[in-house]
């Protein structure tokens, strides 16, 4: 080593250790480590890497498993400005194809690549929960919606001038996205207020409510008013509480889901920049509840922007003795501390989201125990979604006979869906469940629909003859996404496009779900070039339900589904693709293989001899 | 009944099992086989492969994480169950490159093992064909990643001369790996190599100049068959 990369080694450490100092060496705070060196430097390199694991008495192998498992950390360069374009399906159909290649002749390399002065990076990412109103991409933590062409060549101008990315920002969204600590283009499209959230709400008043319930009877009111999970699964979530509060310890966790993951799903988001007060407040109730002192809100990396006011808005909260030591007064003490993650949708699973918080791989556990007694730093912890504790915080202060008038007797309250693709007014509606979704392609002005996702790709893809089902968790159960196709969608590079997506997303620690996604990956374009057969759709059902049998979280086990319910719902589709004349049709490509020698050789391919065999028929 | 003891039936034959042991360990204790290849003697299950998948109550469960319950009903040896075993075994073939006849582990791999027993000649599903690259770094072990089953055995089970974690897991999705600290080549021990290449259950981890010294047809699993005759 010469002195100038001595002098190199000792400046990086020190900076490291700052970092780390600010955290002070806590190591379930490895991710927040990463993501600030990731930002300072644009890249983790080995070197960085070994350092940060030996300041913070960590094994190497386990600082680079943490930093080579999110999406965010990267460890080539990616630019001092690194642009995130969204490649989800609502993306790609509001025009993201067109912006991707707006960016490459702008900046003069491809997507993947950064310019060799490491000023900018192009990259692609899953979905940042900004459906309605796509194109949308990221640029260092700040949000850029409704790309279009001009747009790119001034930010892209912007960037080369060396101009902080906030300034690049040109109108401001609603609500509170125009603030200050926000500053975002983001829009809420709230366009369906209801009695529970977007009200007013007095911070204060549930808290308030709490403790003259006493907590054994917020579990109580919880259970009665039939409140299910949000998230998705639809767990009980009063009966969630009363486990954890059963269970045996001196500490418990209160964590909050916003890892908002799923494509289409962005009404967490709107909650988050909107209600804020009101979602704390609920985990303040919670915590109240089962008794617990701490409350993690873990954020997904894509709503980074939104730290800084979530920041604000608790420290108020704590001035207002709403959250931290003796709170209102009582003996009652809870306080939250927000985490963010770094761009991994199988974050948003419980077990994961604890491993993440945790400073980890967010690689899901083995379940049991399950988090309600080993959950995060292996005590009892609930995890709900935001609308959850929204919901409960609603339902301390208004009471569970209130919530049960809303919604059908088995799906009781509200929903906050999150409707986008193709309609007039895409946006967050907050309705009873048990709206058929012939109503809500009413309201939200949908004509000439193919089919509708329900729940993201996870979900259900559903068609016209199905329309007068209803939302509720007996029929179709949601987390929120609502996904309009019109007519004139190609519904199976959707399904693509979706498959793609758990694909990238897999954690990859059980096989199915690791290779078993790629493999019904390549079945799929197999039918889609036009060399499927019957057989193939046949291939993929069974071979969707080995990976939903077998694999090990909710991700793998819902994988299959965007295949398996158009293959159910839209066999025509399939079936136009696939070749009536054959049985079968091997999935290797004689023309495709020979074609680089006889390139090498200067002459055609010479197919003649057995053209059958090529093309597919098989010799008699 | 004895204290701490509980029972369950597994395809209908009632057996006996220790409270706190996983379903694959009560199989095992009563004489009945659950197919294996990331849960290894007394390191914590991990449930990687998958390939130990059981029913119980109409769901699937793997058996080497999930506890054994009194009670209990187990469905084990069943078309079904057979049927996704067996892919499950083609797609950890079809993932990896496993040339099995130019392999210092045939016949004592576990994975061929399987393959063996579940008959499996051409796997369904097209190989993936992996690019990847050695690592011969260290001075007494090679990794080729391209017969890694990403079961963590070695992950879970082997540390360095100080102790310390030396085997990691990188990358996510189809792309995850093994990896290794290399600082220093010597941190694994020939010792500690002979060891991983024991915990393989593959020929991912194979110990620096010790190749071949038993014959090929003298192996472990290689007896086997030789005895049950069943040699394929
Ligand atoms: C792959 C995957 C992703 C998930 N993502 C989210 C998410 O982003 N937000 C969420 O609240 N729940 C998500 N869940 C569900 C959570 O595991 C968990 O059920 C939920 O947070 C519990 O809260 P709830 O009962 O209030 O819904 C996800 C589950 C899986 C399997
Ligand atoms: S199902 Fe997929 S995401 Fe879940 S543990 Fe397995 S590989 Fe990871
Ligand atoms: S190297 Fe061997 S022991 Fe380690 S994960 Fe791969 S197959 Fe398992
Ligand atoms: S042995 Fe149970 S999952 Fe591998």
């Amino acid at each position: 080593m010469n002195e100038r990369t001595i002098l190199d080694l000792n400046e990086t450490r020190n900076v490291i250790i700052e970092i780390i100092d600010q955290v002070r060496g806590d190591r379930t705070q490895l991710l927040a480590v990463l993501r600030e060196c990731q930002s300072r430097w644009r890249h983790l390199s080995p070197q960085v890497i070994t350092l940060i694991a030996e300041e913070m008495d960590l094994s190497r192998v386990h600082v680079e498993g943490v930093a080579t498992f999110y999406h965010f950390l990267s460890r080539t360069h990616r630019g001092n400005y690194t642009v995130y374009v969204n490649t989800s399906a609502t993306a790609e159909m509001a025009g993201s194809h067109a912006i991707v290649k707006a960016f490459e002749r702008e900046v003069g390399i491809s997507f993947g690549e950064t310019t060799s002065d490491r000023q900018i990076g192009l990259r692609t990412t899953s979905c940042i929960g900004m459906c309605d109103q796509e194109p949308a991409i990221l640029i260092n933590d700040v949000v850029f919606t409704r790309m279009t062409d001009a747009k790119v060549t001034k930010i892209v101008a912007g960037m080369k001038a060396n101009r902080p990315v906030r300034d690049l920002v040109e109108s401001l969204g609603d609500g509170k996205n125009a603030l200050e600590e926000i500053h975002a283009e983001v829009s809420n499209h709230i366009r369906v207020r209801g009695p529970v959230f977007f009200t007013d709400f007095e911070p204060g008043t549930a808290l308030k409510a709490a403790m003259n319930h006493g907590a054994l009877e917020v579990i109580d009111e919880v259970k009665q008013s039939g409140l299910r999970g949000r998230g998705g699964a639809g767990f009980d979530t009063g009966q969630k509480w009363g486990f954890c509060r059963a269970a045996e310890s001196e500490t418990r966790y209160v964590m909050c889901n916003a890892d908002e993951g799923e494509p289409g799903t962005f009404k967490d988001r709107v909650l988050l920049t909107e209600m804020p007060e009101l979602i704390f407040e609920g985990m303040a109730v919670a915590g109240y509840a089962i008794e617990a002192k701490h409350g993690i809100l873990y954020l997904r990396g894509e709503y980074a922007y939104l730290k800084d006011y979530l920041e604000n808005v608790l420290t108020k909260m704590r001035q207002e003795h709403l959250l931290g030591r003796r709170i209102l007064g009582t003996r009652f003490s809870f306080d939250i501390q927000i985490k963010v993650g770094a761009g991994a949708y199988i974050c948003g699973e419980e077990s994961a989201l604890i491993e993440s918080a945790e400073g980890k791989r967010g690689q899901p556990r083995n379940r049991p125990p399950y988090p309600v007694t080993s959950g995060y730093l292996r005590r009892p912890t609930i995890v709900n979604n935001v609308e959850t504790f929204g919901a409960a915080a609603k339902i301390i202060l208004n009471g569970a006979a209130w919530f049960r008038k809303m919604g059908t007797p088995a799906s009781s309250g509200v929903k906050v869906l999150s409707v986008a693709g193709d309609c007039e007014r895409p946006g967050i509606y907050e309705v009873e469940w048990g709206m058929s979704i012939r109503e809500l392609l009413a309201i939200c002005g949908a004509k000439d629909v193919l089919a509708v996702q329900v729940g993201g790709p996870s979900g259900q893809c559903i068609s016209q003859n199905e329309f007068d089902r209803k939302l509720c968790f007996s029929d179709l159960s949601t987390g929120g996404a609502v996904t309009i196709f019109g007519q004139k969608r190609d519904l199976l590079s959707i399904v693509h496009n979706y498959m793609e997506f758990f694909e990238d997303e897999s954690c990859g620690f059980c096989v199915p779900c690791r290779t078993g996604n790629t493999l019904l990956i390549k079945a799929l374009e197999k039918i889609m070039v036009g060399n499927g057969t019957a057989a193939d759709i046949e291939n993929i059902k069974q071979l969707g339900k080995t990976i939903k049998a077998t694999s090990r979280c909710g991700l793998g086990q819902s994988s299959p589904h965007p295949l398996l319910s158009t293959i159910r719902n839209f066999t025509e589709i399939y079936q136009k693709k696939v070749r009536a004349d054959v049985d079968f049709l091997s999935q290797f490509d004689l023309k495709f293989a020979v074609i680089d020698s006889c390139v090498a050789a200067n002459r055609k391919p010479n197919l003649e001899i057995d053209s059958e065999v090529v093309d597919g028929t098989r010799p008699n | 009944m004895e204290q701490g003891q509980i029972s369950l039936t597994i395809d209908g034959k009632e057996c006996v099992a220790k409270e706190g042991q996983s379903i694959v360990q009560a199989a095992r204790e009563n004489g009945l086989f659950i197919p294996t290849l990331c849960d290894f003697r007394s390191l914590s299950p991990a449930g990687t492969c998958r390939v130990c998948t059981v029913k119980v109550g109409g769901r699937f469960v793997p058996g080497c994480t999930s506890p054994a319950v009194n009670g209990m009903v187990v469905e084990n040896e069943t078309a079904e169950l057979t049927d996704l075993r067996r892919a499950l075994v083609e797609m950890l073939i079809v993932e990896g490159n496993h040339m099995c006849p130019s392999c210092e582990k045939s016949g004592n791999c576990e994975l061929q093992e399987l393959a063996h027993h579940y008959r499996i000649v051409v796997p369904r599903y097209p190989f993936l064909f992996p690019v990847q690259k050695v690592e011969a770094r260290m001075a007494h072990l090679f990794i080729e990643h391209k017969r890694c089953i990403q079961c963590l055995r070695c992950v879970r089970g082997v540390r360095a001369k100080d102790g310390h974690e030396i085997f990691g897991f990188m990358r996510r999705g189809s792309d995850v790996r093994i990896t290794v600290d290399v600082t220093d080549p010597e941190a694994v021990s020939e010792a500690t190599a002979k060891k991983a290449m024991e915990i393989c259950p593959v020929g991912a981890l194979i110990q620096k100049r010790v190749g071949f010294r038993v014959p090929i047809g003298q192996r472990r699993f290689d007896r086997k068959h030789e005895k049950d005759g069943k040699q394929l």
